[in-house]
């Protein structure tokens, strides 16, 4: 994209200053998550470094390792702070991965579908609409129990279950574009098929896309949460947020507050802010919704 | 003479952008008589729509009538209370525009839109209507009028909903029709028969008509007069056969050359270096001045002003000869 | 007519939407579908000769931008052939060749607006071998210069250009896959008065220069007359006039050429007022065409062969190869 346009997006970005200030802590997050290995007091991974009886133990509380634990520890003797830190990473690390594989299959797939015509896309997008009146969880909970546990896993069920929302979304966009006149020009030239769908078709079809990718990339941190939660995610040695809260949910009643709560803020504020900066790219990329 | 139906002075009319001031419509005059028919000539982006709009009142925000006088028969439109505008809206000054779905409610009969249209002005009872609305369906040339009232818009044809529109602007014999290049999305020979019917329509009824649009021959074709507009400016005005025969104004003159119709075939023609500034970033001086193979450093200093009257002049510091 | 450069042989070209389901329980209940193929171009042939320019108009709906975007190999004809110096244009529903480009209507429509200008005017001939990766951006300035654009605009995107700059990136595109034949399909339409002049005045250049073989689509009868040697003007799908420029205006034959020409109103350059008369009627519908010559319902000479038999082209003057489609003409 021209220089010039991108310019002018940031200026009426900033005008809204609550999106501001989502994307300051979307990248501040993102900044936490990768910092993690340096920043965080403790390896929640390394088992060696655990003491049990520190374990469940409240915020500010001094262990026996020497440094204070400010958000507490969990059953595990954990310090939740390094560990929500490592479990912010691993949250990122599988929401944008999977968002990424959904976007690039579900994109190809929609406006290949719109390219092509015929036969094939009336079958390819009758699927796309049976995957969509299913909810997604219901899908990622069926395929994360048929490929068993893992990250890689844990990815694939995600993006299996989200693709289809590209899907539907590149091929509304490239059946309004295939009909334009500079498509029909790159055809006439004669151009081959996929040079005119992946550097014509495609790069128009994609603001809308954009819109649907920031609020699927928070919707795969929200799943994988979920997955995680209800024990189908990831191992509980290397526990994302979704575990974390799952691990501290049993101690919610005996007083044991910060143990879920902690994650759980730090789940909510990420996909909060995730999808405040989508609503404002989606409403800048909206014709329809400007003033 | 006594005075026109509506004479129009120094009117501006501004639009406050993102990119600044813009000004659309710059200190435009002229004047129309009782059943003249004036053509407003221009390409897109010279305010000639603008132009249109602000006699209405039309105008919405970020846009705003600056300054200038609207007399309408012996009333200031500029300024006007709504309530006097809306009197006068669709009743003595109507409107039809380029794209009649602008128009045409497609949810509605024929009838229905030209029942509201009705009683938006006046109480009468509805066998007045139905005549009223035959009478002018047919003075549009819609043929079997009482057949084809309850149709909707979709089942007439691009020309015939154009007819419509008309139509529904003569319901109340309104004295000025604004038209917005009403024929530009119609085939050329259905242009025709609207053009034709229009003319007779202006004599026969005595309405007099502002016709707004890019093409000189169609204009050429109907108007009494023309006035020629330029990055907001009437730069000539005068009536059809001078202004065709002996331009003053280089840019009418250009405008005159870029059509083939006088040229043998083949042949290389006079074209008008460059493109229309952006009324964001007009030039200092004359706005043509960049195009103009007569421009001198006082033309790109200061902007020319008006020589003649509301009925005919230019503004150019070096006009064309006119031969007698 | 050997020596024709372009053949379009006995064209054709129906598009027939597919009728929905509701619409055979419909049928069996005795309600009659709507008509859903549009005869867009019916039994259409014509001749280009090497450096020709052919004309070719008529009014919305007549089939004349199906025509060129047939013999572009954009759409392939229902039945019927299309070749250029004996090549066909389209294999299957491919299009086979480079040599037939085109330039679009609406240049706002007709550029990538994601893909800079000098990317859009090179893909082709680097992806056809016309030159090679080195001498692409020296190929890319030398066409922008042909058509009047400053070399160093390459890198810009569409939306940076006015009108009448992006048609001349268009007309580039089109140019610098070295064509023989170029289709015009009305390249002037959407631009202002005073850009029109300069885009003509460029194509008569280029044709010059480049000794292409056009065909120039449009309603704008002035403009036609200006650049082309032949004019053929079609009604409903048909061919219904065809002949040299100048025949077809002093003396046209079909009524219907008569009524358009009359139709438009001209300049004259002595200021009297411009001279037009009306045709009567509308434009019959190219999904349900009426039997007989489409043009019977608007015509003053239609008598009752117009109503039931289509009248076939006959050659009026052999001189000039002057044809048309009239049961009037003797």
């Amino acid at each position: 994209m021209a220089t010039g346009q991108l310019r002018r997006f940031w200026d009426e970005f900033a005008e809204n200053k609550v999106a501001v200030a989502a994307l300051f802590v979307v990248l501040a997050l993102v900044a936490l998550a990768l910092l993690a290995p340096l920043i965080a007091p403790q390896n929640p991974y390394d088992l060696s470094s655990l003491v049990l009886s520190d374990s469940r133990r409240p915020p500010g509380f001094v262990g026996s390792k020497g440094f204070t634990h400010w958000l507490g520890t969990d059953a595990q003797g954990r310090d939740l702070l390094s560990a929500i830190l490592y479990g912010l990473k691993i949250s990122l690390q599988i929401g944008l991965s999977a968002g990424a594989i959904a976007f690039s299959v579900g994109a190809s797939l929609g406006a290949g579908a719109a390219f092509i015509g015929g036969r094939f896309e009336a079958i390819a997008m009758r699927i796309v609409d049976l995957q969509l009146s299913f909810p997604a969880i219901l899908l990622a909970l069926v395929i994360s129990a048929l490929t068993g546990q893992g990250k890689l896993q844990l990815i694939v069920a995600l993006a299996a279950a989200q693709y289809a929302y590209f899907a539907r979304t590149a091929h509304g966009a490239a059946v309004a574009e295939r009909s334009k006149e500079y498509v029909e020009a790159a055809r006439s030239t004669p151009l081959s098929s996929l040079r005119v769908l992946f550097r014509h078709i495609l790069p128009n079809c994609l603001p809308p896309l954009i819109v649907v990718a920031t609020v699927q990339v928070a919707n795969a941190i929200a799943l994988e949460a979920t997955l995680s939660f209800l024990g189908l995610g990831l191992p509980p040695t290397e526990p994302s947020l979704g575990a974390l809260i799952a691990n501290g949910f049993q101690y919610m009643l005996s007083g044991r507050y910060w143990i879920s709560i902690f994650p759980g803020i730090a789940l909510i504020v990420l996909i909060i802010a995730v999808n405040i900066v989508g609503d404002q790219i989606r409403d800048q990329i909206n014709p329809g919704l400007r003033r | 003479m006594s005075e026109p139906l509506l004479s129009v002075y120094g009117l501006k009319t501004n639009f406050d952008t993102r990119h600044g001031l813009l000004r659309a419509v710059d200190d435009v005059s002229f004047s129309l008589d009782r059943g003249e028919i004036l053509g407003l000539v221009g390409e897109s982006g010279s305010g000639k729509s603008v132009t249109g709009f602000s006699l209405l009142g039309l105008i919405e925000a970020p846009g705003r009538i600056a300054g200038g006088s609207i007399r309408f028969d012996g009333q200031e439109l500029v300024g006007a209370s709504i309530d006097i505008l809306r009197s006068i809206r669709g009743r003595r000054i109507a409107m039809i525009f380029q794209d009649p779905a602008m128009t045409l409610n497609p949810v509605l009969t024929i009838r229905q839109q030209m029942k509201l249209a009705y009683d938006a002005h006046q109480s009468g009872n509805t066998g007045d209507f139905t005549a009223r609305a035959l009478e002018v369906l047919s003075k549009v040339g819609i043929p079997d009028p009482a057949a084809r009232i309850d149709a909707y818009p979709h089942q007439f044809s691009g020309g015939m909903r154009q007819r419509v529109a008309i139509a529904i602007a003569l319901m109340h014999r309104p004295d000025i029709i604004i038209a917005d290049e009403p024929t530009t999305a119609l085939d050329v020979s259905i242009q025709a028969q609207i053009l034709a019917e229009m003319r007779g329509l202006a004599q026969e009824t005595g309405t007099a008509l502002i016709w707004i649009s890019h093409d000189l021959a169609t204009i050429a074709a109907l108007a009494n007069r023309i006035a020629v507009m330029y990055a907001g400016r009437i730069v000539e005005q005068g009536t059809t056969a001078a202004l065709i025969r002996a331009p003053r104004h280089p840019y009418t003159q250009g405008l005159l050359n870029s059509r083939p119709d006088r040229f043998p075939p083949k042949a290389k023609l006079p074209q008008i270096r460059g493109a229309m500034p952006s009324l964001s970033n007009l030039p200092q001086g004359c706005a043509f001045a960049p195009r103009c193979q007569f421009a001198t450093d006082l033309c790109r200093s200061a902007i020319p002003p008006w020589s003649g009257t509301l009925h005919d002049g230019f503004a150019c510091y070096h006009p064309l000869e006119r031969t007698p | 007519m050997t020596d024709d450069f372009v053949r379009i042989d006995k064209v054709t070209r129906r598009f027939t939407q597919p009728t929905p389901w509701t619409e055979h329980v419909m049928a069996r209940f005795g309600v009659e579908p709507p008509a859903r193929t549009v005869h867009a171009v019916t039994n259409v042939s014509l001749g280009i000769k090497r450096g020709e320019a052919l004309g070719l108009v008529g009014e919305s709906g007549c089939g004349k931008s199906t025509l060129g975007r047939i013999l572009c190999g954009i759409i392939p004809p229902t039945e019927g052939h299309v070749s250029i110096g004996g090549e066909a244009v389209t294999q299957g529903a491919k299009k086979a060749t480079r040599r037939v480009q085109m330039v679009f209507q609406n240049p706002f429509a007709s550029l990538n607006p994601r893909m800079p200008i000098g990317a859009a005017i090179g893909e082709g001939p680097l992806a056809h071998g016309l030159v090679s990766r080195a001498e692409l951006a020296p190929y890319i300035r030398s066409w922008l210069e042909r058509v009047g654009l400053p070399a160093d605009v390459a890198e810009r995107y569409p939306h940076q250009f006015s009108g009448g700059q992006r048609q001349r990136v268009a007309i580039a595109r089109a140019l610098a896959m070295q064509p023989d034949v170029l289709v015009c399909d009305e390249p002037v339409a959407s631009l202002d008065v005073s850009i029109q002049a300069q885009i003509l005045n460029l194509f008569l250049t280029l044709r010059e220069e480049l000794d292409l073989t056009l065909l120039f689509i449009s309603h704008d009868l002035g403009v036609v007359r200006h650049i082309c040697d032949r004019v053929a003007v079609m009604y409903l799908g048909r061919i219904v006039e065809e002949a040299e420029t100048a025949s077809l205006y002093d003396s046209p034959a079909h009524p219907y050429t008569r009524a358009l020409l009359d139709s438009i109103p001209r300049l004259e350059a002595d200021g009297s007022e411009a001279q037009f008369k009306a045709i009567a009627g509308e434009l019959p519908s190219p999904l349900r065409p009426p039997p007989g010559c489409a043009f019977h319902e608007r015509c003053p000479l239609a008598f009752d062969l117009c109503h039931s038999e289509v009248p076939l082209l006959k050659t009026i003057d052999r001189s000039d190869q002057h044809r048309a489609a009239c049961h009037a003409l003797r």
